[in-house]
């Protein structure tokens, strides 16, 4: 038959189905995108091109009070769940099995492993004890929670870093009388960069997207830009929120292109 | 992974060869944050589920009853005491399962020919295939759902096209539903499927599916017999990805499902808002997490045995 010249790589509908995929994952963003646009009130009727919403939300303090808030806590979060992270990953990568190692590994990926809603309740139940107990309702509950949630996407890629790399040249150092803390600072730490900020980038995204947990944890008056977010979809919705999904948006994706044209040119 | 530490740990720098104590003292940050902020927490919710509801929410400390526990599938009757099924609470844990199985089947039908896509790419061309699948990915869940909901609501740009078109006479109610929950979880969880699928496509030897071919196989027989047995591995791991947030998923049904079509998430919320029964709220949650649990069990279990397999 005249079936002799296929590729065998492909096979029928896979590729329109695949195609059809990209297509419906980027049409709702890209409406979305659109709509913030929109000089009229409405998110499904256009109007005319106008930068108006942008402004409006801009101005709004209240988003730009929840933007700070979410920005600090995804630096603060992030920076003690990477350095929480290496020194756990230090301690449990290129080791002999030894006793509790299993239970290291079970305790730093736990978060990964429970559904937020489960966590989320339950620092509700803590947290609203101490809360009442100490009168303290500060940024740290939802700064100690965040970190909590990342220490597990920073230690990913630090371990894989790590496991990845070649012990010589720390025994050469050592052999050369470094100290252990001149070969770990000279040595190990530069070889480990690479896993240190993917890990990085990696538990500060996460903590700024962060919906649930917050929350819940959050005290009054400490909305972060998601949970304004979603305060304003239970209200009447403007163009105002599709701006700053846009620019949360757009945010993400500078970062996270990034993060790959830097990963790739050295690779 | 064993090989590997088992040649490098014979020569260790020196920092490391100290005893087991110091590798304790360095792990010891990121142990006690996760216990005081995720494990911690989860074992006191553990307690407050065999306690006494509180009146206004919270529980009475120390004195404890099975009520919470009970209460998750049987309600009792306000007049006569006797214990029914919780119809109310059955359904959503139904609707939770059904959806999420649902979910992952959805994911998988569309994210295997796309994965398939990807990794049949010229090699220079895949990374940026890959990228354009986990950049959706990398935006806010919030933002995308919200997209979502503005893409299938009434005045949306499904039912405003098939206004124009004429197919329909008045817009359909697609925002609200179980299937706008599901066509959500689907689109924010996709990715979790496509990309284990891919790594275990981009390693498949095609040169046996060429050998299928040559001994006069259809392409349905070399796709069921030689691609789907060989990347089962990566299968079994995005459904486990797909199916597991789903099942705890509280954002997507609660912004797309309203207030009617509860999942187990929202009924969790529901129980330390309005319901205040702390004690029940705890119990759904541990039957949640251990459900969970059960299917991270499961993966483990065939990932192990198809490793073995594998060689």
């Amino acid at each position: 038959m005249g079936s002799r010249h296929f590729n065998v790589r492909t096979l029928p509908g896979f590729g329109f189905i695949a195609l059809l995929t990209f297509f419906l994952l980027y049409l709702p963003i890209c409406m979305l995108v659109f709509y913030a646009f929109n000089s009229g009130d409405s998110i499904v009727q256009w109007e005319g091109f106008s930068l108006r919403w942008f402004e409006v939300a801009l101005k709004n303090d209240a988003v730009q009070e929840a933007a700070g808030r979410s920005i600090l806590i995804a630096v603060i979060a992030a920076t003690v769940a990477t350095i929480c992270a290496t020194m756990a990953a230090l301690a449990t990568t290129r080791v002999k099995p030894y006793p509790g190692l299993v239970f290291k590994y079970a305790v730093i990926n736990q978060p990964l492993m429970v559904p937020e809603i489960v966590t989320a309740v339950a620092l509700l139940i803590v947290f609203s004890k101490i809360k009442v107990w100490t009168g303290y309702s500060g940024l740290t509950y939802l700064i100690l929670a965040h970190t909590a949630f990342c220490i597990p996407f920073a230690y990913l890629p630090i371990r894989a870093r790590l496991e990845s790399m070649d012990s010589g040249l720390e025994v050469a150092a050592g052999d050369l009388y470094a100290t252990p803390w001149k070969t770990f600072r000279l040595i190990t730490l530069p070889l480990l960069r690479p896993g240190i900020i993917a890990g990085f980038m990696l538990a500060f995204v996460i903590s700024l997207d962060d919906v649930v947990i917050t929350e819940f944890v959050k005290s009054g008056g400490q909305e972060t830009l998601p949970t304004y977010m979603l305060g304003q979809l239970r209200r009447s919705i403007t163009p105002e929120v599709n701006a700053i999904a846009t620019v949360f948006l757009a945010f993400s994706v500078l970062l996270v292109t990034a993060f790959f044209f830097s990963s790739r040119k050295k690779t | 992974m064993t090989t590997k530490t088992d040649v490098t740990n014979n020569e260790l720098p020196p920092y490391r060869k100290r005893e087991a104590l110091n590798r304790w003292i360095i792990s010891l940050p990121a142990l006690s944050i996760i216990m005081l902020a995720a494990i911690g927490p989860i074992l006191i919710m553990l307690l407050y589920s065999f306690m006494v509801k509180g009146d206004y929410g919270g529980v009475k400390l120390w004195e404890f009853s099975f009520d919470g526990w009970i209460n998750v599938f049987f309600q009792r009757d306000i007049f006569d005491e006797t214990l029914g099924l919780a119809d109310a609470h059955l359904t959503i844990f139904w609707r939770s399962l059904k959806l999420s199985i649902l979910t992952t089947l959805a994911a998988l039908a569309f994210g295997l020919p796309t994965a398939y896509f990807i990794a049949t790419r010229p090699k220079h061309t895949r990374e940026i295939w890959v990228f354009l699948i986990t950049i959706p990915f990398w935006a806010n869940l919030l933002i995308r759902t919200f997209a979502i909901q503005e893409v299938i609501r009434n005045e949306g740009i499904i039912n405003n096209t098939l206004l124009a078109i004429g197919i329909i006479d008045s817009p359909i109610q697609m925002l609200y539903t179980d299937g706008a929950i599901l066509f959500g979880m689907v689109y924010v969880y996709l990715p979790l499927m496509v990309l284990p699928l891919y790594a275990s496509i981009e390693k498949l030897d095609f040169r046996l599916v060429e050998a299928g071919y040559d001994l006069y196989a259809t392409r349905l027989k070399v796709l069921r017999r030689i691609i789907l047995p060989m990347i089962k591995p990566g299968m079994i791991a995005g459904c486990i990805l797909v199916f597991i947030p789903s099942l705890g998923a509280y954002v997507t049904p609660r912004l797309l499902g309203g207030g009617k079509n509860m999942m187990l998430g929202n009924l969790i919320e529901s129980q330390f808002g309005a319901g205040r029964n702390w004690p029940l709220g705890s119990a759904i949650s541990i039957t949640l997490m251990l459900l969970v649990m059960f299917a991270l069990i499961f993966y483990v279990r065939n990932a192990t045995r198809s490793g073995a397999n594998h060689g």
